[in-house]
């Protein structure tokens, strides 16, 4: 059977940075991906990355999973794409499902000391009349359609929510040559970055604020919206009512963190509401009630990619230190990378999930949660 | 002399701009929020930000390209492209017409990575204004 000091289990940047710096440590470091590729949403990403430039921002996101790929390759992580941890037995070994048709041993165990969670998140969804016909579905599997497998998902395109998600898919169906007919959201001002929003304004994209869907309508698929303006407890007005001829709505309504393999684990969950939902509590070593389970990015809060980054690598640097790798140059780059995530987390957008993080730290101790110290 | 203009109203988390720039004419500094604070002394008018920016806010503007014209450069990522010579709708920030403006060049360099860059005059009071142009039939 195969052993492996770390196994990581998710390859975009949190799983990509978690396994790169365990890997640096010296420890021997597995990293799966249920995808083709690693690189978790990066890959999905056709535009330039707003960030931090130390995190690759302005690079395009598929350019800097490449990157990662190849640092994470010189550093001698074994990568195994199209394989999906399904969970673990008993005597602690790992189930890893390979989805390579010509691959023989399709089910394999393996063992490893200690194993980095950074399954990222998924979607959310919202129910209305209509909603189950085709021609509704979410942001990420338009872009998903559009950008991996070059489908249109359709020409006339309405978006339900204004976060970053909706505004920057928005904004790449209309480069593939779709309409966007609007951005309809039931908050007062827009969700995510005022420079997303002005790609669309600017492209002549109506955003309804104070809004949303309150039906689909269609034979076989949707050919109607129909929205409405709401009052303050988001409740349809009567009157309000507008029909907008489309063919495809799409919902960009949040993300939560994919907890089902952290809750395998036994990992002890929190509601964060700032951070995406119920998520894997977890220290400052990104270390969970499962000494043996850490986490990072999206599934310990969902935030960005550069966050994701870093708290992959300090993931990276405990797990390995708790194998007995690495060596003194870790505490500085572990002070590094914790001040770096609090630069990250100020702003309008950032301060929040500082302030959710850090209960998420203090609940942590007082259930006793600590990381190995290193 | 063309210069560069920002309209980055948000204290977001980016910095590229900062880093691209080969004069050090923008500062954001430790505190990666910041909004981007420019230097227009230093300056050269080379357009690196505009084409680095992922937020699509830096412009150059040079307000003496001819006697009442200016030109400026901004991003623009639709196909068909626009071509040098001709006579397109200059938008502002809300997608609403300002003026027909004459494309000078449509420059996508490798720098940039491939990000095509418009250069476009307007009548000079349009300068600060111009953002876009109304995209193109197309083809
Ligand atoms: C449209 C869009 C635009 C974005 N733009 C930006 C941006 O400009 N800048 C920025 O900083 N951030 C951006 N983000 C956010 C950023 O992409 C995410 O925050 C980041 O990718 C999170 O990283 P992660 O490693 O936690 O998760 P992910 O990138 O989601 O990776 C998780 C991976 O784990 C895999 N996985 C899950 N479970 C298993 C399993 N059991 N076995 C095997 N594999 C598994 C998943 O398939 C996935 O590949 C954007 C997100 C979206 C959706
Ligand atoms: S145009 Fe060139 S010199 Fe001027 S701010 Fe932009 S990158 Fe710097
Ligand atoms: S790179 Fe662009 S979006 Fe990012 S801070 Fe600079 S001006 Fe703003």
């Amino acid at each position: 059977m195969k052993c492996a000091d770390i196994l990581v289990i998710g390859g975009g940047p949190g799983g990509l940075g978690a396994a790169i710096e365990a890997a640096k440590a010296g420890a021997s470091v597995l990293l799966v991906d249920e995808n083709p590729r690693m690189g978790g949403q990066l890959y999905k990403q056709i535009h330039k990355f707003f960030g931090s430039q130390t995190h690759y921002a302005g690079q395009r996101g598929f350019d800097i999973a490449d990157t990662l790929i190849a640092e994470a390759a010189r550093a001698g992580v074994e990568l195994l794409p199209q394989t999906r941890a399904l969970g673990c037995f008993d005597e602690g070994q790992f189930a890893l499902l390979s989805l390579a048709n010509q691959d023989a041993t399709r089910l394999r165990t393996m063992k490893a000391r200690r194993v980095i969670l950074a399954t990222g998140a998924k979607e959310n969804a919202v129910a209305f009349p209509g909603w189950t016909l085709p021609g509704v579905m979410t942001a990420g599997a338009a872009q998903t359609l559009a950008n991996i497998y070059g489908v249109l998902p359709g020409k006339r395109i309405l978006i339900l929510g204004s976060g970053n998600v909706g505004l920057i898919v928005g904004y790449q169906l209309m480069q593939a040559g779709a309409q966007v007919l609007g951005i309809v959201d039931v908050l007062p001002s827009v969700h995510g970055y005022e420079v997303h929003a002005a790609k669309l304004r600017r492209a002549n994209v109506p955003i309804y604020l104070g809004s949303t869907v309150v039906e689909a309508r269609g034979e076989t698929r949707v050919q109607q919206v129909i929205i409405g303006q709401v009052d303050a407890c988001f409740q349809p007005i009567e009157g309000t009512h507008q029909t907008i001829e489309c063919d495809t709505v799409l919902l960009a309504v949040g993300l939560s963190p994919r907890t089902e393999i952290a809750a395998m684990f036994g990992c002890d969950m929190t509601f964060e509401r700032r951070l995406g939902g119920l998520m894997p509590i977890h220290d400052e070593t990104m270390c969970t009630s499962n000494q043996t389970i850490y986490v990072c990015g999206d599934l310990a809060g969902v935030e960005e990619a550069s966050t994701a980054l870093d708290e992959g690598r300090l993931a990276g640097i405990h797990a390995a230190a708790a194998c007995g790798y690495g060596d003194e140059a870790r505490h500085a780059r572990v002070a590094a990378l914790q001040s770096s995530l609090n630069t990250l987390r100020s702003g309008m957008h950032g301060q929040p999930r500082k302030e959710a993080k850090n209960d998420i730290l203090q609940l942590a101790h007082r259930k006793g949660i600590v990381g190995e110290t290193i | 002399m063309r210069k560069v203009f920002i309209d980055c109203p948000q204290n977001i988390p980016c910095n590229p701009c900062q880093f691209c720039c080969p004069t050090s004419a923008i500062t954001i500094g430790e505190d990666i929020t910041n909004p981007p604070q420019v230097n227009l002394e230093k300056c050269i008018g080379c357009g690196r930000c505009v084409a680095a920016c992922p937020g699509q806010a830096c412009f150059l503007v040079d307000t003496e390209f001819h006697p009442g014209i200016a030109s400026v450069d901004f991003p623009y990522e639709y196909l068909p492209l626009p071509t040098a010579g001709m006579r397109v709708q200059a938008q502002d920030n809300c997608g609403a017409v300002l003026c027909t403006g004459l494309v000078v060049a449509v420059v996508a360099a490798k720098a940039g990575d491939h990000t095509p860059v418009v250069r476009l005059s307007v009548p000079r009071e349009f300068a600060y204004q111009v953002r876009s142009i109304a995209h193109l039939p197309a083809e």
